[in-house]
């Protein structure tokens, strides 16, 4: 496995999150949110659940439709196209192409059970991207050997712990060499003993320049490996910054206050 | 639980000492004694019970001469009987793909977001789960007396591509076919949608995040996991099927069990011929059974750790580990 497969450090990648805004009922979960992320930077998302963090991540791939504001990558808009002064919605197929490049890592893996860890890895390749069986299969294996599971490939999901499920989830989101990889929450289902040979695989990609987004728990792992930190609450941001200032230095009541209560424990390891 | 401990440490003079041998080794070593497996005296009285009321069975169906075997044995094989088979398969399988067919199709409107395909699919299920299946076939026979001519064009014009006198389109085979395949989508419809609605929302969302197309969506990810729950409901729906196509014989349509009246209204010889018909059902809903087993098995893949074992399988692994016991022959 060489690094000559991971990206150089990019120039693409670039998301810019402008006054997004998303109901679900009455209930307000986005009340404008504006956010820049560098392209090639690690970003985490943290706060307290609720928050909105998760939602924003799903209307980065347009998994969420917002109801105000637009989400931008590299300067094209997610899910829409400007004609005169109105946002259309794109169709089926061209949404489908735009997420094509953000790949999602999700809390419950939602890796589909009836394939192999394999199978999970190159149906995307193929029915997406039209590559040759035997090319993505190459691909696929390739993949699986970054996240430690090359001799795992034709086991079913069902047969594996759940951090190896989330290492093919992982490589699966890597094989249509996305651009973005977004990770919601992706240990928080995990046993706190399988948690970190997860977050090893995270923080290799973290020097591959592909954008990374991250929601999380995890403190200690955002502490590490961030290069911005965003706090999220009730909707809105609150604050964000490089991660030693967020942490040993919050501006914000509301940011000290839910630090003071999620690092204490964290910091027991 | 307490007391057995301290009446072992009262008969041991030294217990410290015991404990302390038995976490390092055993005194003797018992690795080679035989097990003996404890015995379960009831269930060789239900056994035994069991194989009695099997036997006394068997005894009275081989012995009783009015079971008529011999009758039984010279009409499962007659021409006739054959033919009527044939009919019966035929119709099973015809309006079976076509019923599932327009099943699925009925599942789908259903769980469209449009309200017309919606509420179009569920008046279908309900008139056609409401209406026995006899007076469906009688209705379809007589279409002729509802409407004398069927004609194809453009609705609300006078432009015809086709017309047809009804009653020679509607055969008996034609309101046979129709009759079961409407019956049969309607219940189909719902097994299918209800094998759909069982797949995890998380699965269309991971694929759609992975850019794979609606079709491909629902035929590579979401069909075969919910076969595992469409597969038992649909096979109990063909065998019901199998022995649905029974009640065409209203409409004199020469199928297995109006073959087999027709024989015995001449014969007289009713409960043999009727048991000729029904060892063909038995053997029929055998045969599916069978493919049920091995179809649901290739579906079970990834929702079980490890496959269970095929009958063949099983019968090959208790020859190998009996296989002692064959060479002491």
């Amino acid at each position: 496995m060489s690094t000559a497969t991971l990206a150089p450090p990019a120039t693409r990648g670039l998301v810019e999150i402008t006054k997004v805004r998303k109901s679900f009922g009455a209930a307000e979960v986005l009340k404008g949110i504006t956010l820049t992320v560098q392209p090639g930077g690690v970003t985490v998302i943290v706060g307290p659940s609720g928050s909105g963090k998760s939602t924003l991540l799903r209307t980065i791939n347009h998994l969420e439709k917002v109801d105000g504001g637009f989400i931008a990558i590299d300067g094209e808009l997610v899910g829409y196209r400007v004609r005169g002064s109105r946002l259309h919605e794109l169709r089926e197929k061209e949404i489908l192409k735009q997420r094509r490049e953000i790949g999602m890592v999700f809390q419950n893996f939602n890796l589909f059970p009836h394939l192999t860890a394999l199978e999970n890895v190159t149906e995307a390749p193929v029915v997406a991207q039209g590559r040759s069986k035997a090319e993505a299969r190459e691909r696929g294996l390739e993949l699986l050997d970054r996240v430690g599971l090359r001799d795992r490939a034709d086991a079913y999901p069902r047969q594996l712990s759940g951090g190896q499920q989330q290492r093919v989830a992982i490589a699966r989101a890597l094989a249509l060499d996305p651009k973005i990889l977004l990770f919601d929450e992706p240990t928080s289902a995990l046993d706190p003993e399988l948690v970190n040979e997860v977050l090893d695989v995270i923080r290799e990609l973290a020097k591959s320049g592909t954008t990374l987004i991250i929601v999380t728990h995890e403190m200690g792992f955002a502490r590490d490996v961030a290069d911005t930190v965003v706090f999220m609450d009730q909707g809105r941001i609150v604050e964000q910054g490089p991660p030693q200032d967020i942490f040993s230095n919050p501006q914000e009541e509301r940011t000290r206050s839910f630090f003071s209560k999620v690092i204490e424990p964290a910091f027991n390891i | 639980m307490s007391s057995a401990v301290t009446s072992v440490s009262q008969s041991a003079p030294e217990p410290a000492a015991v404990v302390a041998d038995r976490t390092t080794r055993a005194a003797v070593d018992y690795a080679d004694y035989p097990l003996v497996p404890a015995p379960r005296p009831w269930r060789w009285v239900g056994t035994a019970v069991v194989a009695l009321g099997v036997a006394a069975v068997a005894w009275s169906l081989a012995t009783n001469p009015r079971w008529e075997w011999g009758v039984v044995a010279q009409w499962f094989t007659a021409r006739s009987v054959i033919n009527g088979l044939a009919e019966t398969l035929k119709l099973t399988a015809i309006s079976g793909v076509l019923g599932f067919v327009l099943g699925f199709i009925l599942a789908l409107m259903r769980l469209s977001s449009s309200p017309l395909l919606l509420s179009v699919s569920w008046t279908f299920s309900w008139i056609f789960r409401s209406t026995p299946l006899l007076v469906q076939m009688l209705l379809w026979y007589n279409l002729g007396y509802l409407y004398e001519k069927i004609s194809l064009g453009i609705p609300f014009t006078d432009v015809r591509f086709f017309e047809v006198q009804t009653t020679t389109l509607i055969s008996q085979f034609a309101a046979a076919v129709l009759g079961l395949t409407l019956n049969q989508a309607a219940y189909s419809a719902e097994i299918i949608r209800g094998g759909i609605l069982s797949v995890d929302q998380g699965q269309l969302e991971a694929a759609a995040a992975l850019g794979i197309p609606a079709w491909r969506r629902s035929t590579r990810i979401v069909l075969p996991q919910a076969m595992r729950a469409i597969l038992p409901n649909a096979f109990n729906e063909i065998i019901g099927l199998v022995k649905g196509t029974s009640i065409v014989y209203v409409l004199a349509y020469s199928e297995l069990f109006y073959t087999v009246q027709v024989i015995y209204n001449r014969t007289q010889q009713v409960l043999p011929l009727l048991l000729v018909a029904t060892l063909w059902y038995v053997v029929i809903t055998s045969v599916l059974s069978v493919f049920q087993y091995y179809i649901e098995r290739h579906y079970s893949k990834g929702a079980v750790r490890t496959l269970p074992l095929t009958p063949l399988q099983k019968a090959r692994k208790f020859f190998a580990t009996h296989a002692p016991v064959r060479s002491l022959r």
